[in-house]
């Protein structure tokens, strides 16, 4: 992988190419303009039974121009970088800024907004990892999953992955900035088999650092673990009961909030949290804050999608929503400033005190969601009504798997006054890492 | 008059400085050792969107993408690799990879291609430059004139116009050679109304493989805004939906993402090769109620999952899946038919040259029964009339999968009363296809605007049913 990907080749290259098209865009008449560019080379393999099934090389590229004229504005991209490709990509971008309507909200962020010195957060880590070692590893993942459990009878495979990527943004603002990062990763997903039941699941591990990935035996004995945990499900009775959502599907309530309380949203009037700044959107004891900043995290970046530096911020503080999601743009929509949070947040953090095992304990008798199907999500009115799987808990012990019922209640109501606790078994996978979640009552619909 | 695949080999090749006598000798470097098929997969793609919001188009972009992907098979083990450069130099340096997973480098024998005949199931033409960006923006400002006109409570209008063109061409080592030129518009809507301090959206959208002059007229306009608004509308009164299991009565056309979810993905050739789906090993046995006929059509003019070849170069066909309740076969991409021993169906899809093909849907549907929707609703003593839908997910494995309704109603002894809140559905795939009690005459395909994702992968879709009443589904309401 390593010798595929020389970043400050790329860098040099990417950083020339967009300096150039900002020269270019102000002789064919644009009174400004924005480039991003970026590129990305990764390796995936995967195996099957114990075979190699899959290799694959990727080099994805590409570059977007939006061109400015007056308070009009157009956008085109290419994923062909040759120069005949880029010019076609500025004209026609320069087409549509003729033609668009002006929205004075959409600018440029000024020489004064803009990051001065880019921090370096370690995000790109190489992962010194050929084709057939990657396999090797597959192979090893899926095996040690095989072998965990005599149930498990059939895989969709391991794989591993290895990506590594630069991204470049200037404007005629005076931005030029880059930053490189990396992904790798390993998963695999069994299928297990009892009687007539039959049922799949997954595990993975993901980070930016090689060296930090979990090994193929646990990842293995995971998979193995949470799919023959799903055998022989029961469908659980209708009733309004306590649910306890694990991290990996409470990390998705979250997502949901964040959307709610993100510009896009607001401008559109298409938020259940619509002018609630200032008041209660969770319980008084929970603060969440986002810290853009921590090295080699998975959501790291030192500046935003508008070139503005990252910071460590709170959005909900003692159960109180102190600040909204925004960029430059919805920001000069709702007439506020923007919270440097061009293209979302970055590592939002919301852990509790409570071990897994006490929160089961606690609910007494209810339902545990581990996956969650469909989307089901109505931002506008904060309706949630989705597709779940997960455990039956009865005197504060799992009981038995379930399967085909739907959680429903509403987003508002639950994050407010129905979050009873929040766990401290936080999932460092995601962005948006947080404990298990759990919600004194939702209506379950089984059978 | 030069062929398709002149034409395009021309568009597509051109620029790199390859012509189409260059393929024959670039393929036949692929077969090697072990190497039972292989392709190369070259795509030119544009598109267009114009985005309306706050009674302007503020807001448009143009994207172009082009490039090449070289595969390698071997019995199931795939190399693949690609380019967004299409010179001769890069694809050689992606088959050096595509073929390092394959063992043995002897040379096997020469490919001579022919050239596959193309059906014409819709235009052969780009539709980007077919009107201007003026007349584009006006047809979009009308709409939003349109919908506030239609109810004062509407507070918002979006609508959306997405044009795209795609030409391919493929060469494979069986022999293939096949061009296709591939249009697809979209035109969406999508209003907040308010009332009382209460806020709803609702939404429309069609489109197919056809051209501006069809999609941009005054009555697909006047169709959009008012299903649009009248959906906000109702979703304004609408009360919560109960939770349990109940009858549930389901219109026709897009409400077929039951079928998508329900019978389509399990029936994919890759997981019946694999034996990971609720389906496998399940040919010949029933596996719905006898009456339903379950069919995967690519080839059905105009429509928006239509395909004339599908990208492997096979042409689309019209498959029987189900037939009277009985499965009888699969979908199927060259890999997995070559594996399971069967033929190709014209279901190898792939999202662009940067991904690899497995087996698809086209435009899945039901065939017609007798019932009325009338007759399906007095029938109903407590239960719930769906009209509209989002999207759905299934799990293949377990045969569990759920859609969610946009629009639904209350049935009320025999009638239907008060609309409810959007509520997730979830039932398990062979159970609920068994519990069909009634089929009616209404088939209808959905207006063009479904999306499939698996793998990663998008690829446009058309579902369609008649209407359907299924005896026990799980409602996921509040109440």
């Amino acid at each position: 992988m390593a010798e595929k990907f020389n970043s400050q080749y790329e860098k040099n290259r990417l950083e020339e190419l967009t300096t150039r098209i900002l020269e270019q865009s102000k002789h064919v008449g644009a009174d400004a303009c924005e480039v991003a560019a970026s590129v990305s080379v990764g390796l995936d393999v995967q195996a099957r039974l114990g075979q190699p099934e899959k290799l694959e090389m990727t080099r994805d590229q590409s570059l977007t121009i939006t061109i400015f004229i007056g308070e009009s504005r157009g956008s085109a991209s290419t994923t062909d970088l040759s120069d005949g490709a880029l010019q076609r990509t500025l004209v026609a971008a320069l087409a549509i800024a003729k033609v668009t309507a002006p929205d004075p909200a959409a600018v440029l962020a000024s020489r004064d907004q803009i990051i001065q010195t880019v921090p370096d957060l370690e995000l790109d880590h190489p992962w010194e990892i050929d084709a057939k070692e990657a396999l090797n590893l597959a192979i090893e993942v899926e095996s040690f999953g095989r072998q965990a459990d005599s149930r498990i009878t059939n895989s969709e495979g391991g794989s591993v992955y290895s990506n590594r990527g630069i991204s470049v943004h200037g404007t005629t603002e005076g931005l030029l900035v880059s930053q490189p990062t990396s992904v790798h990763g390993m998963s695999c997903i069994l299928l297990a088999e009892d009687g007539d039941s039959r049922e799949r699941s997954y595990a993975y591990t993901q980070s930016r650092r090689p060296n930090q990935l979990s090994s193929p035996e646990v990842v293995g004995r995971e998979a193995a673990e949470k799919t023959v945990a799903r055998l022989n499900p029961c469908k659980c009775q209708t009733a309004e009961v306590p649910v306890l959502f694990i991290p990996e599907t409470a990390s998705g309530l979250l997502s949901s909030f964040v959307s709610a309380i993100s510009g896009g949203s607001l401008y559109r009037q298409s938020s259940y949290l619509l002018d609630r700044l200032g008041t209660d959107v969770f319980p008084s004891w929970v603060s969440l804050s986002e810290n853009p900043l921590i090295p080699s995290a998975m959501g790291s970046s030192a500046y935003d999608g508008d070139g503005l530096a990252t910071r460590e911020q709170a959005f909900v503080t003692d159960g109180i929503l102190s600040s909204y999601v925004l960029s430059l743009y919805s920001a000069n929509r709702l007439g506020l400033e923007s919270t440097h949070n061009a293209g979302g947040v970055r590592n939002l953090f919301l852990q509790g005190e409570n071990d897994f095992r006490t929160l089961v304990s606690e609910m007494g008798r209810g339902l545990i969601v581990t996956e969650l199907m469909g989307q089901g999500v109505n931002l506008v009115n904060g309706d949630y009504s989705r597709g779940a799987s997960g455990f039956w808990v009865e005197n504060g012990e799992i009981a038995y798997p379930v399967h085909e019922v739907t959680v429903a209640s509403n987003l508002d109501r639950m994050l407010k006054q129905d979050l009873a606790a929040v766990g401290s078994d936080i999932d460092l996978r995601r962005s948006i890492t947080t404990g298990s979640m759990l919600f004194e009552k939702m209506m379950v619909a089984g059978s | 008059m030069p062929t398709l695949v002149q034409t395009i080999s021309d568009s597509i090749l051109g620029p790199g400085g390859l012509v189409l006598d260059d393929l024959e000798p670039l393929v036949s470097e692929l077969s090697v050792g072990e190497v039972d098929f292989a392709d190369l997969f070259f795509e030119r793609a544009e598109a267009e969107t114009f985005s309306l919001e706050d009674g302007e188009v503020k807001d448009a972009s143009y994207y172009q993408d082009a490039g090449v992907g070289v595969r390698t098979c071997a019995g199931d083990k795939q190399g693949f690799a690609y380019s967004s450069e299409i010179t001769a130099a890069r694809i050689r340096e992606a088959r050096d990879v595509a073929i390092a997973i394959q063992d043995g480098r002897q040379s096997r024998h020469g490919v001579n291609l022919d050239q596959v005949s193309t059906p014409k199931l819709y235009v052969a033409k780009n539709p980007i430059p077919e009107k201007s960006a003026t007349d584009k923006i006006a047809f979009l400002l009308d709409i939003d004139i349109k919908a506030r006109a239609k109810s004062v409570l509407v507070r918002q209008v979006q609508a959306t116009l997405s044009i795209s063109y795609r030409e391919i061409l493929i060469a494979a080592t069986d022999g293939t050679l096949g061009a296709d030129v591939r249009p697809l518009v979209r035109l969406s809507v999508s209003v907040l109304a308010e009332k009382d301090g209460r806020r709803e959206r609702g939404s429309s959208g069609l489109g197919g493989r056809y051209d501006l002059d069809r999609l941009l007229t005054v009555e697909h306009a006047n169709r959009l805004v008012s299903e649009a608004v009248d959906q906000a509308l109702v979703n304004l009164d609408s009360v919560d939906c109960p939770a349990g299991v109940m009858p549930v009565v389901l219109a026709s056309g897009w409400p077929g993402v039951l079928l998508h979810e329900a019978v389509g993905h399990g029936l994919e050739g890759d997981f019946n090769r694999k034996g990971s789906s609720f389906y496998s090993g399940k040919v010949g046995q029933q596996v719905a109620s006898k009456g339903v006929t379950v069919v995967d059509d690519g080839t059905m003019s105009d429509r928006r999952g239509s395909l004339n070849i599908d990208d492997e170069g096979h042409v689309s066909q019209r498959n029987v899946l189900i037939e009277d309740g009985i499965l009888v076969g699969y979908m199927q991409d060259k890999l997995n038919a070559r594996l399971m021993d069967v033929a190709p169906t014209g279901n190898g899809r792939r999202e662009s040259y940067a991904h690899l093909p497995m087996p698809r849907m086209t435009n899945t549907f039901m065939e017609p029964g007798d019932a009325t929707q009338e007759d399906m609703i007095s029938s109903v003593d407590r239960g719930i009339f769906a009209v509209n839908f989002g999207g759905g997910q299934v799990d293949i494995t377990s045969g569990q999968f759920v859609f969610a309704a946009s629009e639904a109603y209350l049935i009320e002894k025999g009638k239907v009363t008060a609309p409810v809140k959007g509520a997730t559905l979830i039932g398990h795939g062979p159970e609920v296809m068994s519990a069909i009690s009634m089929i009616g005459d209404d088939l209808a395909l959905d207006p063009g605007i479904g999306v499939c994702g698996k793998n990663g992968q998008s690829v446009p879709v058309g579902v369609g049913q008649p209407s359907l009443k299924i005896d026990r589904l799980t409602v996921g309401g509040t109440a």
